[in-house]
C-alpha cells in the first residue's frame, strides 16, 4: 500500500513536470514571440513614421487655404506665383512639373523598352553582362552630380542649339531623361523576363518571325508591366528636386516653350524653404506645394496597384 | 517590386538609420580635453549662408580657445534663422536682413548683434560689354523695361536676369536699394551666390547681383553712377547695396552666447578674419543704417 502510494506520488510528480514541460512556453517558442515582438515593432514604427508624416504635411498644406484664406481653385489654377506680396498661384509650377515629367517619360520609354528587349530577347548574354552594370551605375550616381553634369555640359549644349539661356523644361527633361532611363529599363527587363517561356515557344512554333514575337506577344503579355516601369519613372521624375533645380532656372512662369526657364514644385520648394518664416503666408504655401507632390506619389502608387490588377487577370484568362 | 529592390531598400533604411546615429552621438559628445576657462555649454548658429563661413571660422577659433564650448554653426537661410531663434529653438539666428523686415517676426523679443557688413553689386556676363550703369537704368533693367544690351551701351545681345530666390536675404537687399518699392520681373532664380557667380559668368547677356566675395575675374562686376563697389565706397555710403549681418539673440543671452557675440565683435575678429573673408568690418563704417533703410553719419 505505501509502496503505491509511492509510487502514484511519484507518478504524480512526473506528470507535473511533464504537464509543466507541456504546458510552457520552451526556448523555441519563446524565440518566436521575441522575433514576432521585434517585427510588429518595427512595423509598428514605420506606420507611425508615416501616417506623422502624412498629418503633418496635409495639416500644414491645408493651412493656406484654413488660415490665410486663400481659394483652393485660385492656388491650383493661379500663375502669379509671389508669396511675399500674397499672390500664390501654383499653376506654374504645377504645369512645370507634369511638363518635365511626361516629356522625361515619353522620350526616355523608348530607349527604355528598346534596351531591355536587347537584354532579354536579342543578347541576353552581353545584357548581362554588359548592360546590367551601366544601368545599375546610373541608378547609383547622386541626383546632385545629374544636375552639376547638366549645368556644366546640357545648358551650355541647349543654348547653342536652341538658343536662349540654356535653362528651361528642355534641359530639364534631358537630365530627368538620364535619371528615369534606368528605373524603366531595369523594371520592364523584369517583366519581359516574367513571360511564359511557353507562350514564345508557342509563338515561334507557329512561325512567327523573332520580331513578331518580340512585338506581338512578349510585349503585349509584359505590357502592364512596362505600364508600371513607366509609372515609376515618372514618380521619380515628378519628385527630383535637385536636378531639375539647377537646369531649369526656377522662374516661377507659366512655361511659355520649352527653351524658357521655368520652374517646378519641387525646385520652389527646395529654393524657397530657408527665406521663409514658419505659420506665415509664404511658408504655408511651400507646405501646400508639397502636399500637391504628396498627393501625386499617392496617385502614381494607386496607378501601379490597379495596373497590377489588372494585369493579373488578363494572365488568368 | 522584386526581391532585388526591396533588399536594396532595407539596407538603404538600415544605413539610413545608422547614419542618424552616428551623427546624433557625434553632435552630443562634446569635447572632453578639460581647460583652465569655466566657460562651457553649446551654442546653435543657424540661419544665413552669407554669414555662416564667417561664423563657422570664428566658431571654430573661439572653440579651440573654449575647449569645453560646443559651437555648431549651420545655414538654411535667413528666414530659418529668424523663425528658429524666435522659437527659441537656437541660441543664435543668422540674417542678412533686420528682423523687422520679415513678416511673421516679432522684432521687439530679438535682440540685434550687428558682426559684419556686406556689399553687394550688380554682375554682368563679360560678354554684355557693360562696365557701368545708371542706377535708373538698372531699375529698368530688373523691371523688364530694358531688354537689350544695346539700350545701355553694351552689346547688341539680349538681356538675361538672374534672380535670387524670393525672401532672400540678398535679394531684399538688393531691390531695397535699386527697385525701392517696384516689382521685379518674374524671371531665373536661384537660392545661392555659388549658383548666380556660375551661371552669370557662363551665360552670355545674364545680369544678376552678388556679394563682393563671390567676385571673379570670370564676371564683370558693375560701377553704378561711376562709382565702384569697392569696401571704402560702402564704409561712407557712396555705394548703396549694401547690408548688416545680423545675429540674433531671444532676451537675455546666456553666458557662453554672451561670450561669443563679443567675441565676433573683437578686434582679433573684426580687424582680420572679416577682411580676410571679404567682408567688412563694423567697426570701419562710418554711417549706419536702420531698418527702415534710414542712413545717418556716425
Amino acid at each position: 500500500m505505501e509502496q503505491t502510494n509511492f509510487q502514484l506520488k511519484k507518478q504524480d510528480a512526473q506528470s507535473n513536470e511533464w504537464s509543466a514541460r507541456l504546458h510552457h512556453a520552451t526556448r523555441a517558442t519563446r524565440e518566436d514571440w521575441m522575433g514576432r515582438g521585434i517585427s510588429y515593432l518595427c512595423i509598428g514604427v514605420i506606420i507611425l513614421v508615416v501616417a506623422s508624416m502624412l498629418w503633418f504635411i496635409t495639416s500644414k498644406g491645408l493651412a493656406t487655404f484654413t488660415q490665410n484664406h486663400v481659394n483652393v481653385w485660385q492656388f491650383l489654377t493661379g500663375t502669379n506665383w509671389s508669396p511675399d506680396t500674397g499672390h500664390i498661384g501654383a499653376a506654374p509650377m504645377i504645369v512645370g512639373s507634369f511638363a518635365v515629367t511626361f516629356a522625361a517619360a515619353i522620350v526616355a520609354t523608348p530607349f527604355a523598352v528598346g534596351t531591355a528587349i536587347f537584354m532579354t530577347e536579342i543578347s541576353p548574354n552581353k545584357g548581362r553582362k554588359l548592360l546590367q552594370p551601366v544601368i545599375e551605375l546610373l541608378v547609383g550616381i547622386p541626383s546632385v552630380v545629374y544636375g552639376f553634369i547638366g549645368l556644366a555640359v546640357v545648358v551650355p549644349f541647349m543654348r547653342h542649339l536652341v538658343g536662349g539661356s540654356g535653362f528651361g523644361i528642355i534641359s530639364a527633361t534631358f537630365v530627368l531623361f538620364v535619371m528615369v532611363l534606368p528605373t524603366i529599363t531595369s523594371m520592364t527587363v523584369d517583366s519581359l523576363r516574367a513571360v511564359p517561356r511557353h507562350y514564345k515557344e508557342a509563338s515561334l512554333a507557329l512561325g512567327a518571325t523573332r520580331w513578331q514575337t518580340v512585338s506581338r506577344v512578349i510585349l503585349r503579355s509584359a505590357t502592364p508591366g512596362i505600364l508600371t516601369a513607366i509609372i515609376f519613372g515618372m514618380a521619380r521624375a515628378f519628385g527630383e528636386a535637385l536636378a531639375v533645380q539647377m537646369v531649369i532656372g526656377n522662374a516661377a512662369v507659366m512655361p511659355k516653350n520649352l527653351i524658357s526657364a521655368a520652374s517646378t514644385l519641387t525646385s520652389q520648394l527646395t529654393s524657397g524653404i530657408g527665406d521663409t518664416i514658419d505659420g506665415t503666408l509664404p511658408n504655408n504655401a511651400l507646405w501646400s506645394l508639397a502636399l500637391i507632390l504628396l498627393l501625386m506619389s499617392l496617385f502614381f502608387n494607386a496607378l501601379v496597384r490597379v495596373i497590377a490588377k489588372r494585369g493579373q487577370l488578363k494572365h488568368e484568362r | 517590386m522584386n526581391k532585388g529592390s526591396k533588399l536594396a531598400m532595407g539596407i538603404a533604411t538600415i544605413s539610413l538609420l545608422l547614419v542618424g546615429c552616428g551623427k546624433a552621438t557625434s553632435s552630443t559628445s562634446s569635447k572632453s580635453s578639460s581647460s583652465s576657462e569655466a566657460l562651457s555649454g553649446k551654442v546653435t548658429a543657424v540661419g544665413s549662408t552669407a554669414l555662416q563661413p564667417l561664423a563657422a571660422k570664428a566658431g571654430a577659433n573661439f572653440q579651440s580657445k573654449n575647449s569645453k564650448v560646443n559651437l555648431t554653426v549651420q545655414g538654411g537661410g535667413s528666414g530659418t534663422g529668424l523663425s528658429q531663434v524666435q522659437a527659441g529653438a537656437v541660441s543664435i539666428g543668422n540674417s542678412d536682413i533686420f528682423a523687422e523686415e520679415k513678416d511673421g517676426i516679432k522684432a521687439d523679443k530679438l535682440t540685434d548683434h550687428k558682426v559684419a557688413v556686406v556689399g553687394m553689386a550688380p554682375v554682368v556676363n563679360k560678354d554684355t560689354g557693360v562696365k557701368n550703369l545708371k542706377m535708373a537704368q538698372l531699375k529698368q533693367i530688373f523691371t523688364g523695361k530694358i531688354t537689350n544690351w544695346k539700350e545701355v551701351g553694351g552689346k547688341d545681345q539680349k538681356i538675361v536676369i538672374v534672380n535670387r530666390a524670393q525672401g532672400s536675404g540678398t535679394r531684399a537687399t538688393f531691390e531695397n536699394a535699386v527697385l525701392k518699392g517696384a516689382t521685379a520681373i518674374k524671371s531665373q532664380e536661384q537660392d545661392s551666390n555659388g549658383a548666380v557667380q556660375k551661371i552669370v559668368s557662363s551665360t552670355p547677356g545674364a545680369v544678376s547681383y552678388l556679394a563682393f566675395s563671390y567676385f571673379t575675374n570670370k564676371l564683370q562686376a558693375v560701377s553704378i553712377d561711376n562709382v565702384t563697389p569697392t569696401d571704402n565706397n560702402v564704409e561712407n555710403n557712396k555705394w548703396k547695396i549694401w547690408s548688416y549681418e545680423h545675429m540674433y539673440t531671444k532676451g537675455t543671452p546666456d553666458k557662453v552666447t554672451a561670450a561669443f557675440l563679443k567675441y565676433m565683435d573683437s578686434k582679433t575678429v573684426q580687424d582680420s578674419l572679416v577682411k580676410d573673408m571679404g567682408y567688412i568690418s563694423i567697426h570701419d563704417m562710418k554711417v549706419t543704417k536702420d531698418a527702415k533703410g534710414t542712413v545717418t553719419q556716425s
